[in-house]
């Protein structure tokens, strides 16, 4: 009975590292990559229906608005996998 | 009414406001001292996070500085903003489910050493006191710029007040007056905004405004920037001057850094469940993000609007703010070719540069600039009072309950009463107080370089220990201490060499891989993740109780009451 909650622990925390591990990934995707490294071939072309440059609007809005979602996103994916390994609070505390 | 009698109308109303949501919130345990009673709502902490996290810094100087460093300013922007994700993703919840009251309680107990609790406190209270004397400095600006009385009798004021809501109420008082101070700041930063968008650009949304048509020359507003910067010999707004390497480390740094900071982790343990923890660090970010993405806008209105009213324009003809601010000294000009007229350029202009702008003019003097009703003034100064004094607020807690909690109950006195522990809570925020106004009226040098050396501090020292301490069930006391003490090592012998010891050599050239102070903390941080993590390697495994504790804080489940 001890092990099997711990191996479902085990395997509740090897799909949260996923999760972390792919929200990270558009995090420095948008920021490090969008926002710096390819700035200069990106600023080349216009934000659709905007007059920014798309690398510039990376680095100073874009990439913010993207950090704001990710983390909705990441606390609708954890309180959904929480529930699914019944690991969530009780409610009322 | 005068911008000053608005200025002191609003002024002291927000402060009746502050003061009288202290005394309504008072603290009557250590637990509502250190963490609100973990009772705040996620909703409600995450305003006070942001009003938290946003500083006299954020608020008055920002802008301007992205002003002045064009697309170069984009490394305050994401690096302020991204080190929320990795709080909330990396840190919030399992702190949360920790269920401790500071940041040495979770470093003492997850790596059971003493030693590593006290090296926390070390840290925890000089990046706090290092942080909170640019705030109780920049509350003294705001007072002798609007109200003109003493800078230093400013700060005295600002001590009053923080005085009050803090000792009396601790983290509980804290919070509800951040939530009220947010609200104040917010207001004062966007109607100006909104104002200046519609002026320049005819769209009431600064965020949609900046990548809008500048309405005078019908061209978008980011080409005749960047056809102005050019004219006059500066870099092109939207490219930078900094070489990438260089942008890339400076980011990291402010964004590890950001979720290194102690007073911003432990606004995380004042919400009452995990879940709440993660969803209070996505409203804290939307928060902030409201503020962070109409400072590029204001930047760049702001901007153009000063080339186009003094560039080459006589000055006997200058505008009345122009006067105004230049008897604050924060706007300087100095007729160098004899001609009568203002030249405003760049580097690489031909000719030589005239106007001195300081970096705070641009939020300070927008309302004036774009000739807005003097209760906007009034609401500026307000705004940026609220931001500072949240911000100091923040940071003296932390100071205090390292010294009360930490210190006293944790390590030298154990069997200290309840009473005992509040009351010596109480004193160390009062001695805080006393402490960073006596920094305030004495600034060290450089606030600005003494505030990029909290961040750094912050990224080479509780960063990598805290993440290493949930996601490695290996990592053992003795990684953890060598690692805190490498990666300040590191990084506080370059900056002090760098800043104080030797100011005349910080170039490129003499920079290790052209890394500026600002971004070594990125390499403080990778030391101190490489030592913790070979130490641990070649150290005894940590008891099996340690390994149940992080256990335990990985599953939400069963939130543990407080360690102590």
């Amino acid at each position: 009975m001890a092990d099997d909650t711990s191996a479902r622990h085990a395997q509740y925390w090897r799909r949260n590292i996923r999760y972390v591990g792919l929200l990270l990934a558009v995090w420095f995707s948008v920021s490090f990559g969008f926002g710096i490294l390819l700035v200069e071939p990106l600023n080349a072309i216009n934000l659709p229906g905007t007059a920014y440059p798309l690398g510039f609007w990376f680095a100073q809005q874009g990439s913010i608005y993207v950090f704001v979602a990710l983390i909705f996103v990441y606390v609708k994916l954890m309180n959904g996998l929480d529930v699914e390994f019944d690991v969530a609070e009780e409610d009322g505390t | 009414m005068t911008a000053q009698q608005w200025t002191l109308t609003l002024v002291v109303a927000s402060f009746a406001l502050y003061i009288g949501i202290a005394v309504w919130s008072r603290a009557s345990t250590t637990k509502d001292f250190y963490v609100a009673g973990a009772g705040v709502s996620p909703l409600a902490n995450g305003m006070a996070t942001a009003a938290d996290w946003m500083s006299a810094a954020s608020f008055l100087g920002m802008a301007g500085l992205i002003s002045f460093m064009g697309y170069d300013g984009s490394v305050y922007l994401m690096g302020w903003t991204g080190g929320y994700v990795l709080l909330a993703l990396l840190l919030a919840p399992y702190l949360r489910k920790f269920g401790a009251f500071t940041v040495p309680d979770f470093v003492g107990d997850r790596y059971y050493s003493q030693t590593a609790r006290i090296v926390a406190v070390v840290c925890a209270i000089f990046i706090s006191f290092t942080y909170v004397a640019g705030q109780m400095r920049g509350v003294g600006i705001v007072f002798g710029r609007f109200l003109e009385v003493d800078v230093d009798v400013g700060v005295y004021i600002g001590m009053g007040v923080v005085f009050f809501y803090a000792v009396l109420g601790g983290m509980k008082g804290i919070t509800y007056t951040q939530v009220a101070q947010y609200c104040v700041l917010i207001f004062a930063y966007m109607v100006p905004a909104i104002f200046l968008s519609i002026m320049v650009t005819g769209n009431p949304i600064p965020q949609l405004g900046l990548g809008g048509v500048d309405i005078e020359s019908g061209i978008p507003l980011l080409e005749r920037l960047n056809g102005l910067n050019t004219e006059l010999g500066f870099a092109e707004y939207t490219s930078g001057t900094k070489s990438m390497l260089d942008v890339l480390f400076i980011t990291t740094a402010l964004m590890v850094g950001t979720a290194g900071l102690p007073h911003v982790i432990i606004r995380f343990y004042t919400v009452p469940r995990v879940r709440d923890a993660r969803i209070s660090v996505g409203w804290a970010l939307v928060f902030i993000a409201l503020l962070y993405t109409t400072a590029p806008a204001v930047a760049v209105f702001a901007r153009t609007n000063l080339i186009n009213s003094v560039s080459e324009t006589p000055y006997s003809e200058v505008p009345e703010w122009f006067t105004t601010w230049e008897d604050t000294g924060l706007l300087r000009f100095e007729d160098l070719n004899g001609d009568g007229r203002i030249q405003f350029v760049g580097p690489d202009s031909p000719m030589e540069n005239e106007l001195f702008v300081d970096n705070d003019i641009i939020v300070l003097a927008n309302p004036e600039i774009a000739e807005l009703p003097n209760w906007v003034i009034g609401l500026v100064a307000a705004g940026g009072l609220a931001a500072a004094l949240s911000t100091a607020a923040g940071l003296l807690l932390v100071v205090s309950s390292a010294v009360s909690h930490d210190l006293l109950k944790r390590s030298l006195m154990p069997e200290i009463s309840e009473r005992g522990e509040l009351l010596a809570a109480r004193v160390a925020a009062a001695a805080a107080v006393l402490f960073a106004g006596y920094l305030g009226t004495h600034p060290p040098g450089y606030v600005a370089q003494v505030v990029a050396f909290a961040f750094g501090l912050a990224a080479s020292s509780f960063f990598p220990v805290i993440i290493l301490g949930i996601f490695s069930k290996r990592t053992t006391r003795e990684g953890a201490i060598l690692g805190m003490v490498s990666g300040i090592a590191l990084t506080g012998t370059y900056i002090v060499w760098f800043t104080l010891m030797h100011p005349e050599l910080s170039n490129r050239e003499n920079w290790w891989f052209g890394i500026s102070p600002q971004g070594i903390g990125t390499v403080g941080m990778l030391l101190n993740f490489a030592v913790t993590m070979t130490v641990s390697r070649f150290t005894p495994e940590p008891p099996d109780h340690v390994q149940r504790l992080v256990d335990s804080i990985r599953i939400p489940k069963g939130v543990e009451e407080g360690a102590a």
